[in-house]
């Protein structure tokens, strides 16, 4: 592990070959195919959680609806919002800074290439752990309630994906359902952390030559900053959790007020952590947008330090904020005001973003390729959200808008008008420098129209009815209220955006067989991964590059300076050998976090984290004795 | 701070509203106490800046990719501007001075809408949220029930919230916008209504199976009508009458008083609602159903069928039970 893996060394080159197979996935601890992985895995979860948004969109889509029972639609919400944001965005954005960052710093790999292969494998098994339930439910939803084994009885996560005590107590929620919850984010958080760690070594240390701070690229600084709030935010949650589970599982009382506990220590705790979950979420998206703004106008991006600079603040200011979710709670009238100003103080950092990149756009030849246009989708809705959060900054408006529908409208102008449309922007972006091919332009836009007016459609009226009193998280609603015809558009239109994104997956798959070949640097970019070809080598660089500019691709071909330049002479190449070593830990680690909260339920459950224990033990023993080279 | 004419402009934007449809009785830009009415008028201050700001930002956006979209002819690349240091620390600052413009009257009703109540007369409410309804205690006034809560116009009224179970959250818009009744403490809403009537309320803190099935109504009355309501509800139900001892007879029978309180009678439960004067209430289960035999049978007969999850079993009760029960409970007006 001490061996940077990258370092030239004097070994012979002899890596260079990819191999292929199962197997060779299996053990890959090459950046570039961890990317791949995380990116598919996190469509695919996209595609899941979108299933589960289409599900509550048609049992609201008119009012009393009984398509769904009121248990399971609860499940739906929690198991959505949890999908969307560990399983969705999280790892979509995992994709590239694993793609990515190597690449843009001119590096070969990460600085722990089998710890990043752990944490793939981890967030595999945490994904699987809070899905497997929609398996097993279904045959032991029937079980007697009497039965030794009735806490199988419901098995799908439902206290939302905030997890509120103390309805996830023992006493309000009996059955496995919140034990499960709390084991698949457990081991999620602990693939987050390793993953952080890995990114923030690697940023720092792994570096070109000549790549200073100011000259990394924006979507790598942003990375950083993400990288920081993970490492400082996921031990919050891991913390709150630990305390859930030990009120669940030995009866403690941290959460539960008869005996001394208070519910708002969940809530503390879990904004502490959510907060900066939104920017975890949100950045990088926005290092996408300094990207692809910049380049599809082909100019600088305007202000690239402030632009920095307000990411950095976000990210400081964001855990400064997390009780704007409590402001219903009774904090009292000195931390709402406290809290309050903190908050509004955060537009400013936001506000400086949104300008700076729209006088990116000033002067420059726009051109709108379907990641611009989605870039420019993000400036735009994640504007929208920003306003709508400068309103529930203000607890007294907050007191009306709290968890209704309006709030709902905001996030999602923040997590899909912002996160998602950035990171589609991404897609189209890097996804020649990933596949060599281009994705289908034509199939781009109409596939950017359907998503941008479907997801208005969806979104904007729930502003209204969110004002005109709908709450959130209701199975089901009564006629006479006024939300009937509005409900019904937004399930229109979240079928019109699911028709975008199912065109944009089969657009996505035929241009990976036959889309346009791209070469090197089609985009006539600025930053270091589009020196090599497309799709990169496995080593990435034949040579190291030298560093001399914050746009080393584009200042070499247009000036003013000479940007970058290759060193004399052949270099070694040395890589890492491929490991199953982290994939076994991987498992070793899930299956004892799993099999722990199941501890009363069943001896089976002791050896099975005794097995798991075993495994931890064994791969991360053998893992250091493993030769890196 | 003047909010009556920032709410002036409010209208506005509600007849836009308006012309998307039908009446909402729940929306929250009708304000009809003095607590919505000042969050209105700062609601509506944020509003006109965000508008405003909107349409800077996105026509700033669009008229940018209108007028600097490539042509395809140009010989050279644009100018490599790097930054302009005074237009950013511009944008850095301005936004200062707006967000005081909020920020003042926002922390300055905190602190008014927080204070101790001064008045003398105020009305205490005890609002106690349960899985899934609403119990309202009058402690000054010895008046307990559930899921209807009246309170005299032009009075503060305090509402002392709180819940021995899970969160939940108590919302009516247009009267007290929210707070949330939190295991282990006491949460307040000080409010004085400024109009007669009746209004929506529905928890808003997800709080299990049956969250969505969880409303409540506020009427508020006349001092004079409060005062009579408080005095029909102080006493206690008839049980004279043989009608009435034979339907209570028939409620002791089938086990209702494990949980119900009949003041006046020997049931004294309160694990459910107290039902003394249940008759007199316009809804039952928590303003899910309108309060008529019909219903009432439809509930006794099957709870978890009408609200799943319902603390109140099914008790698997006769036809000729559930008739009479609802028969009796109507009676007590
Ligand atoms: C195990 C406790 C329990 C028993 C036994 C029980 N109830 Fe209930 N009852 C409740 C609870 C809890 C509610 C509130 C349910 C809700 O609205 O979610 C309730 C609600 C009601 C309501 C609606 C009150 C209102 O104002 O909305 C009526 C009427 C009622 N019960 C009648 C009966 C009758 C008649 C019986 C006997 C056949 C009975 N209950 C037995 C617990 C019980
Ligand atoms: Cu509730």
């Amino acid at each position: 592990m001490a061996t940077p893996a990258a370092v030239p060394h004097t070994h012979e080159a002899g890596h260079s070959a990819s191999p292929s197979g199962l197997w060779s996935w299996l053990t890959t601890v090459d950046h570039k195919r961890i990317g791949i992985l995380y990116g598919l895995s996190a469509l695919a979860f996209f595609v899941l959680g979108g299933v589960e948004g289409l599900i509550i969109r048609s049992q609201l889509s008119v009012p009393n609806n009984d398509l769904v029972s009121a248990p399971f639609y609860n499940a739906l919400f929690t198991m959505h919002g949890t999908t969307m944001i560990f399983l969705g965005v999280m790892p979509l954005s995992a994709a590239f800074f694993n793609y990515m960052i190597p690449l843009q710093i001119g590096a070969r790999d990460v600085v722990f290439p089998r710890l990043n292969a752990f944490s793939y494998w981890l967030f595999l098994f945490g994904a699987f752990v809070l899905n497997v339930p929609f398996l097993i439910q279904p045959f032991t939803a029937g079980l007697d309630p009497s039965s030794t084994l009735a806490p199988l009885i419901r098995v799908i996560p439902d206290g939302g994906w905030f997890g509120y005590a103390t309805l996830t107590g023992k006493e309000f929620s009996p059955y496995l359902s919140i034990d499960f919850w709390v084991a698949g984010l457990q081991i999620l958080g602990i693939a987050s952390m390793a993953a952080g760690f890995n990114f923030i070594v690697t940023i720092f240390n792994m570096r070109a030559p000549g790549m200073t701070m100011l000259r990394m690229p924006v979507f790598t600084w942003m990375t950083l900053v993400v990288q920081f709030l993970v490492v400082l935010s996921f031990p919050c949650i891991t913390v709150a959790l630990i305390l859930l589970l030990m009120d669940r599982l030995f009866g403690t009382h941290f959460y539960i007020p008869s005996a001394g506990g208070d519910p708002l220590l969940w809530q503390h705790l879990f904004w502490l952590f959510g907060h900066p979950e939104v920017y975890i979420l949100i950045l990088p998206a926005m290092g996408i947008v300094s990207e692809v703004l910049p380049v599809f106008s082909r100019k600088p991006l305007f202000g690239a330090p402030f632009v920095i600079f307000s990411g950095i603040t976000i990210g400081l200011l964001g855990f400064g904020v997390w009780a704007h979710h409590m402001f219903t709670t009774g904090l009292g009238a000195a931390a709402d005001a406290a809290f309050s100003v903190t908050t509004m103080l955060i537009a400013i950092p936001t506000g400086v973003k949104i300008f700076n990149w729209i006088f990116t756009l000033w002067g420059g030849q726009i051109r709108l390729t379907t990641s611009m246009l989605f870039a420019l989708g993000f400036v735009g809705m994640f504007t929208m959200g920003g306003l709508s959060g400068i309103m529930h900054s203000s607890p007294p408006v907050d007191l009306q808008q709290q968890d209704s529908y309006f709030v709902v409208a905001h996030f999602h102008y923040v997590l899909f008008g912002g996160a998602i449309f950035g990171l589609f922007s991404g897609i189209y972006y890097w996804f020649p420098k990933m596949s060599g091919r281009f994705l289908d332009e034509t199939w781009g836009k109409i596939i950017f129209a359907l998503v941008l007016g479907g997801f208005n459609l969806t979104f904007f009226p729930m502003h209204f009815v969110g004002a005109w009193g709908m709450p959130r998280r209701i199975y089901t609603y009564d006629e006479g209220m006024g939300w009937d015809q509005v409900n019904l558009l937004e399930t229109i239109g979240a079928f019109t955006l699911a028709f975008g994104v199912l065109l944009f997956l089969i657009s996505f798959f035929r241009s990976m067989r036959n889309g346009a070949k791209a070469g090197a640097n089609p985009w006539d970019a600025a930053t270091l991964e589009w020196i090599t070809t497309s799709p990169p080598a496995v080593h990435n660089f034949d040579k190291t590059p030298m560093v001399y500019s914050d746009r080393p691709v584009w200042e070499k071909s247009h000036g003013p300076g000479p940007g970058y330049s290759l060193p004399e002479g052949e270099e070694h190449i040395h890589l890492p050998p491929p490991s199953i070593k982290p994939l076994i830990g991987a498992v070793g680690v899930g299956m004892f976090l799993t099999s722990f909260v199941a501890l009363n339920l069943s001896i089976l459950a002791l050896g099975m984290t005794a097995l798991g224990l075993a495994l931890i033990f064994y791969s991360f023993y053998t893992w250091f004795l493993e030769p890196g080279h | 701070m003047k909010p009556t004419r920032a709410s002036l402009l409010l209208p506005l934007v509600m007849v836009v509203l308006a012309a998307c449809g039908g009446d909402h009785p729940m929306s929250t830009f009708i304000a009809h106490s003095d607590l919505t009415r000042e969050i209105n008028a700062i609601y509506s201050r944020i509003f006109w800046w965000t508008a405003l700001l909107f349409l800077l930002v996105q026509g700033g956006l669009i008229y940018v990719v209108l007028r600097f979209r490539a042509k395809g002819t140009e010989t050279a690349n644009p100018e490599q501007v790097h930054g302009n240091i005074r237009l950013e620390l511009t944008w850095t600052i301005l936004p200062i001075f707006i967000l005081m413009h909020i920020a003042i009257p926002t922390v300055s009703l905190i602190f008014k809408s927080q204070a101790q109540t001064t008045e003398e007369n105020a009305v205490l409410v005890n609002a106690l949220g349960k899985q899934w309804w609403f119990a309202f205690e009058y402690p000054e006034l010895g008046v307990t029930t559930a899921n209807e809560m009246h309170v005299p116009l032009g009075t503060e009224i305090e509402v002392r919230l709180q819940s021995d179970n899970v969160i939940h959250s108590f919302w009516v818009p247009q009267l007290m916008a929210k707070r949330d009744m939190v295991p282990g403490r006491v949460n307040h809403i000080k409010f004085k209504a400024e109009k007669l009537g009746e209004f929506y309320g529905q928890c808003a803190e997800y709080c299990g199976d049956s969250h969505a099935l969880m409303k409540f109504r506020v009427v508020v009355d006349t001092p004079e009508d409060f005062a009579k309501w408080i005095a029909s509800q102080k006493a206690p139900a008839e049980t004279e009458a043989a009608t009435a001892q034979a339907g209570f007879q028939a409620f002791q029978g089938a086990g209702c008083v494990a949980c119900h309180a009949i003041n006046g009678t020997t049931a004294a439960a309160v694990i459910g609602p107290d039902l003394t004067h249940v008759g007199s209430r316009t809804m039952i289960a928590s303003g899910i159903l309108e309060n008529n035999e019909e219903n009432l049978k439809k509930w006794i007969k099957d709870p978890p069928g009408v609200k799943p999850g319902s603390k109140m079993p099914n008790l698997n009760l006769s036809d000729e039970q559930v008739a009479s029960l609802a028969a009796y409970l109507q009676t007590l007006k």
